[in-house]
């Protein structure tokens, strides 16, 4: 599973950043997690507000944070 | 019934019942603010309402109360509103208008979406890349920060409504002329080209469909928390100075340096303003102070605005996506903008 966080480095965007490897451990799945910083990028997902949650290139969450058992279950059902 | 049932109730209940006491807390919170400080500080501590530490400890205490709670209260319930608007709505509204009217629409859906100024630049090249024409793109990123519920919320606070309708009338005004401005002046080819290159993969959901009452309201507690730390610190500034120029300042110091009738007082006052970057929040317990000691309201407007709507740290963001040539216009007309209204309120007010 590929899993990136978009955002360009606001507060929202490290906290989802860490509940998202929380969510992670606890669900016991394997995934990389990468980091999307680039604003062309970012914005090339369709999303326009920050942070964004993309789950094998598909758009999840954007514009908030979720709370990790939401992750948990975005992880699992995905 | 079920069990099943029977909890659903019962969460209902604690959501909604939850929902009715924090309100009656709040309001009793807020009346009760000025008695008790002037209880504690003058009655018990023995400060004296009549001197210049006295005057600016009360004001330090209440307005910081105040503030808080009148933020905190704001916040939730705009979070929560919000939740049912979303920047892809926005933008699908706004695709395909026309100048002008899109105008009106961007600045008037600038008010009400959510959007933070980290999300500025992935907004800008969101409206842009989707074919919302360039200049009213720009009347959307000038009201969205300058005319907002936390703005709206003190103004009303501290001046009444009043100058809370004239702000957000001057603000709306001011993005719809600026944006249709700069969508006259024909700039696109002074945005960077990797905006219009960007390519939208795929259909954008729409995420905010789905959220039950209880996500909305822990979205609502979740945002206030993060907005009050984020600004907390501006809010302490702004207040601790407005506090000192209450308290030791002395009343009508403006009036002759920068009352009405001095043309200078909106210039200097925007020319202070624009590089400063602080919020609404930070800022108006300043202004609150600097109006209380004579400064004219439209100076005082003026200087709120050109502090919110424009600043460095921005600046720098839309860098990232607009030749300099198009940040110094999007800049000039901004700050000629305020100017004017800050002049024309100091006539009419």
């Amino acid at each position: 599973m590929k899993i990136k966080v978009l955002g360009p480095g606001c507060a929202n965007c490290t906290t989802l950043e860490k509940r998202t490897n929380e969510a992670l451990q606890l669900s016991g799945v394997e995934a990389t997690v990468e980091k999307v910083t680039d604003f062309a990028e970012i914005a090339s997902y369709g999303i326009m507000s920050t942070p964004g949650l993309v789950i094998d290139e598909q758009v999840v969450v954007s514009g908030r944070v979720p709370k990790v058992q939401e992750i948990q279950s975005l992880l699992t059902g995905a | 019934m079920t069990v099943e049932v029977q909890e659903i109730r019962r969460d209902q209940w604690r959501l909604w019942g939850g929902l009715v006491a924090a309100i009656v807390g709040w309001w009793f919170l807020y009346s009760v603010n000025r008695p008790f400080w002037e209880w504690l500080l003058f009655d018990t501590v023995g400060f004296d309402a009549d001197t210049h530490l006295g005057a600016a400890v009360e004001f330090f205490f209440y307005d910081t109360t105040k503030i808080a709670l009148l933020l905190g209260g704001i916040i939730f319930a705009v979070t929560v509103l919000r939740s049912f608007m979303s920047v892809e709505r926005t933008r699908a509204l706004l695709g395909g208008r026309r100048e002008g009217v899109g105008n009106v629409a961007a600045a008037g859906l600038g008010v009400v979406t959510p959007f933070c100024s980290c999300s500025a630049v992935p907004g800008f090249i969101g409206f842009v890349a989707a074919g919302v024409p360039l200049g009213i793109t720009m009347s959307f990123l000038i009201a969205s920060p300058m005319v907002n519920e936390v703005a709206i919320v003190l103004l009303y606070g501290l001046f009444g409504w009043k100058v809370a309708a004239v702000y957000v009338t001057a603000g709306l005004a001011l993005a719809i002329v600026a944006g249709w401005v700069i969508g006259r002046l024909r700039l696109e080819r002074f945005v960077e080209p990797f905006v219009f290159e960007t390519t939208l993969r795929g259909q954008p959901v729409d995420l905010t469909s789905g959220l039950t009452w209880s996500d909305r309201f822990a979205m609502g507690r979740e945002e206030v928390v993060s907005i009050l730390r984020k600004i907390w610190p501006y809010l302490a500034v702004g207040i601790g100075i407005g506090a000192a120029i209450h308290g030791w300042v002395p009343e009508d110091f403006f009036v002759d340096a920068a009352g009405p009738d001095n043309p200078l007082a909106v210039p200097v006052a925007v020319g202070i303003g624009v590089p400063l970057y602080s919020n609404a929040a930070g800022v108006l317990p300043l202004v609150e102070a600097l109006h209380a000691k004579g400064l004219a309201m439209g100076t005082v407007l003026a200087f709120m605005m050109s502090v919110v709507a424009l600043s460095v740290p921005e600046m720098v963001l839309l860098r990232r996506v607009l030749k300099p040539r198009l940040l110094g216009i999007f800049v000039g007309v901004v700050a000629v903008g305020i100017l004017m209204v800050g002049l024309l309120f100091n006539l009419i007010l």
